[in-house]
């Protein structure tokens, strides 16, 4: 090795040096062109007329306490408006009394999220943790035990409403989706057959449709005297929904991976099943990250919808809170408020995304 | 047709394969066996169907006439033996077909475990000592897009091998590699075929046919224009077509 290096007409040299300091920074990322110059200075003029007014209107200006609407009127934000109104907003008509309920479902639903983006937890102990967290999360709305008044499910509201729906509609939607995914490539023809139908009907038709007929079709086919609660049959139509739609995301990865994968599964000897689990599965997934969580993020705010059946989610709530009539106008405090809710939900699918996308690339492309 | 009897220890036996791709005549009445320890080499023109045969031994190709018996296996649609089968021979593929999203030691380990149904470690330790036998003992932890063509290579037929299978089939495996990584390939194999392992290459490769095949298959258009041992095959082709070929590929 040695001698070769020696005989290179070229030795090696440093790289040349890359303008350093925060000047060369500046110069390399925000004045390199004329263009780049004339846009820098366009987006700071847009900054300096946006951010003082709103820095006043929110901070400067804003009001934090009053007794009423009526004292609340200026020219800043009526945070007081948010003070007032945050337990209705957050958890809706479930009983003031019992609001630590609803409060502690908001905790166990943050920390099973939580837990469940640490990829060394994946595994048996996760869905245990998530089954145990999902019997709690129900048990501690509905009560009727151990002290706890029952709730009915149509007082559920709010916060906890959102993260049922759009949680247990992406969890149990994912897997559905997969499997339909998976039945629109096989190779029985019936089974194909279903699965695109169903898929091409259920996106063909907006949501509010589907939760329409599920609130007011479904009841008029089932037996006289058997009901089934309005929340579940919002819930499976989320589910419906989002399988459609998740499905062809994941058929998306299917596609791309190449048939050399399959081959080598085969002549290994690996079962339909093993093959799809282990070598297919896990790279169409995690090729499919961004497309999947933008679907995610999706279904998220799509449970938004649910008021078509008078549900009150988080939006709702927030909007009924805008009708008393002591606190009359504060619409921009309101949204702003559910705004910032439902923008770190889905910021931090966004941002655990792009981590996850880094981890499965790991070793990948070089 | 030829016999249709079994040759004592017949590893692999094609008895009148006819395929097609649609109206195409892909693999026309081949007939083949392979006995036990025997080597093979299959050479032909691209297009030749060599390719197409090989993949019928394991069914990545269905063949639609004919019998195909390997290990005393009939190949039918019958899925219990397609996986017997499979379970018993290896596949060393020209793209390599490496498992990206696995290290080297997991995509080693992986048919051994759900297949073989062994214990991670004694699949481990099978994948390690294979390993070395390909000589990348220190990739083990890596992942395929970390490694060279040649090594990705050794790592695919290493993958094969810890399955233990009775049957090697190659299919074109150097192929896709850079020239200065054929010959740590070739070396691999050479050593394969001196341990007696039943071996089965489509390979230009002449060199390393003339130094382990038992019997050359020279096949064009579909048919198995010739067949002889190795010697006899390079000194004295009986066919045109195979001095033509072989004038093309061994003029350089």
């Amino acid at each position: 090795m040695a001698d070769i290096t020696e005989s290179l007409p070229v030795a090696a040299q440093a790289p040349p040096p890359r303008p350093g300091g925060v000047l060369g920074w500046l110069r390399v990322n925000l004045f390199s062109t004329v263009a780049n110059t004339i846009l820098t200075l366009l987006c700071v003029a847009l900054l300096a007329v946006a951010l003082p007014p709103l820095i006043r209107w929110g901070l400067i200006d804003a009001i934090w306490h009053a007794p009423d609407g009526q004292a609340c009127r200026g020219d800043g934000a009526c945070w007081a408006f948010i003070g007032e109104k945050y337990r209705f907003i957050l958890f809706g008509f479930f009983p003031a009394t019992e609001t630590w309920r609803p409060a502690v479902v908001v905790v166990i639903f943050v920390t099973m999220i939580v837990a469940a983006c640490d990829r060394r937890m994946w595994g048996r102990r996760l869905a245990v943790l998530w089954l145990v967290g999902l019997l709690a999360v129900f048990a501690l709305m509905r009560g009727g035990f151990a002290g706890m008044g029952k709730v009915e499910t149509a007082l559920w509201s709010g916060l906890p409403l959102t993260l049922i729906l759009a949680v247990v509609g992406m969890l149990l939607g994912f897997p559905f989706g997969i499997l339909l995914a998976l039945g629109r490539r096989s190779r029985l023809p019936a089974v194909r057959a279903i699965c695109i139908g169903y898929i091409e009907l259920v996106r063909g038709v907006p949501l509010i449709t589907m939760l329409f007929m599920a609130s007011l079709m479904l009841p008029l086919f089932l037996p006289a005297g058997m009901t089934i609660d309005k929340l579940v049959r919002a819930q499976v139509a989320f589910i419906l929904f989002a399988g459609a739609y998740l499905a062809e995301v994941v058929r998306g990865g299917l596609q791309a991976i190449p048939r050399g994968q399959i081959e080598a599964a085969d002549a290994l000897g690996l079962s339909y099943i093993q093959r799809t689990r282990l070598i297919v599965l896990p790279q169409a997934l995690a090729m499919v990250i961004p497309p999947l969580v933008n679907t995610f993020i999706g279904i998220f705010k799509d449970t938004a919808l649910v008021i078509i059946i008078s549900l009150f989610d988080l939006l709702t709530t927030a909007e009924t809170a805008l009708g008393d009539g002591n606190w009359q106008g504060f619409y921009v405090e309101a949204y702003v408020f559910v705004g910032a809710i439902y923008w770190s939900f889905c910021f931090f699918m966004s941002r655990y995304s792009q981590l996850l996308e880094r981890e499965f690339n790991r070793g990948k492309r070089r | 047709m030829s016999d249709s009897q079994a040759a004592p220890g017949a590893m692999i036996e094609l008895q009148g394969v006819h395929k097609w791709y649609g109206d195409f005549h892909v693999l026309r009445d081949i007939d083949l066996q392979v006995g036990r320890g025997e080597k093979v080499v299959v050479c032909g023109p691209s297009g030749s169907g060599k390719s197409t045969m090989i993949r019928c031994i394991n069914r990545l190709e269905e063949h639609q006439q004919g019998r195909i018996l390997v290990a005393g296996i009939e190949l039918n649609a019958d899925l219990k033996n397609i996986e017997a089968i499979r379970r018993e021979v290896g596949m060393v593929f020209q793209q390599f077909n490496l498992f990206p999203h696995l290290t080297v030691l997991q995509n080693l380990t992986l048919a051994p475990i759900w297949v073989r149904k062994l214990p991670r470690k004694e699949a481990e330790e099978t994948a390690r000592y294979y390993l070395e036998r390909v000589r990348i003992p220190d990739q083990a932890d890596k992942y395929p897009g970390q490694l060279s063509g040649g090594q990705q290579q050794r790592v695919a037929i290493a993958r094969s091998l810890c399955m233990k299978p009775e049957i090697m089939l190659f299919d074109e495996p150097t192929s896709a590699l850079d020239p200065e990584m054929i010959k740590e390939v070739l070396d691999v194999m050479v050593q394969l075929a001196n341990e007696g392992m039943t071996m089965v290459c489509v390979t230009h490769e002449m060199g390393f046919a003339r130094t382990v095949a038992d019997m050359m298959v020279f096949m064009d258009r579909g048919e198995i224009v010739e067949r002889a041992p190795p010697k006899e095959f390079f000194s004295a082709p009986k066919s045109e077509r195979t001095k033509a070929f072989l004038s093309q590929i061994l003029a350089h």
